[in-house]
């Protein structure tokens, strides 16, 4: 399952989504707001996303990661808008029988999510923002 | 015949602009590359960005890509999401 959202992400949601008899390991990945970039307080986090293109380069990366790994069942969910800190602003969840896959796979699209999905956040500060990895 | 193109734009290269999408004349065999050309010349300040990508219907498109006049094209910015 593949989503990019305004609401809030539902932890335990996925997990249900997840479980099944066969499925002896589940992984998470939370991308959590966190309250400082290199020392410098962070407000908020503002993301946006080009929606279309967003959810098929999740596609992709899922497709891969299931061609490499035996996944049983994966959800990525992804938010976008304004996002406070301690919010989850990405969600990966993958079963599999056993973990080494599960910790794989979890990490690859995570990795290759913040590589290739046309998503943007800006970081905005108490004093000033700015668009992340925008400037050399 | 001279055709326009909507080039669609998020995060910096929205701020940048104040647009959420520009309009560009397309000349016959107008490819990825002359593209992003005409965008640096109508908008000098995206020459600060890291990086700029073309994508059109929804793919990353190789410089040598040429467009139509019906393509959603769109500016990708650096990526930065997770």
């Amino acid at each position: 399952m593949i989503a990019l959202t305004s609401d809030p992400i539902d932890v335990s949601a996925a997990l249900r989504f997840l479980q099944s008899d066969q499925a002896g390991a589940i992984d998470f990945f939370l991308g959590v707001v966190r309250d400082n970039t290199q020392e410098r307080p962070v407000d908020r986090l503002e993301y946006e996303a080009y929606d279309r293109m967003a959810i098929s380069e999740m596609q992709k990366i899922a497709d891969a990661a299931q061609e490499q790994w035996p996944i049983l069942r994966y959800t990525i969910i992804h938010r976008k808008g304004t996002l406070q800190i301690g919010e989850i602003a990405v969600l990966i969840g993958v079963a599999t029988a056993h973990r080494a896959a599960a910790f794989e796979a979890c990490r690859y699209i995570i990795d290759t999510i913040k590589q290739t999905v046309p998503i943007w956040k800006k970081e905005v500060f108490t004093n000033g923002e700015s668009w992340v990895n925008a400037h050399p | 015949m001279n055709s326009t193109i909507s080039v669609l734009l998020f995060g910096i290269t929205r701020d940048l602009t104040g647009q959420s999408a520009v309009s560009l004349p397309l000349a016959d065999g107008t490819s990825v590359s002359d593209l992003l050309s005409q965008m640096h010349q109508a908008y000098p300040a995206l020459a600060g960005i890291r990086s700029l990508l073309i994508a059109v219907n929804g793919e990353y498109a190789e410089a040598d890509q040429l467009l139509a006049q019906h393509d959603e094209v769109a500016l990708i910015p650096p990526v930065s999401g997770g």
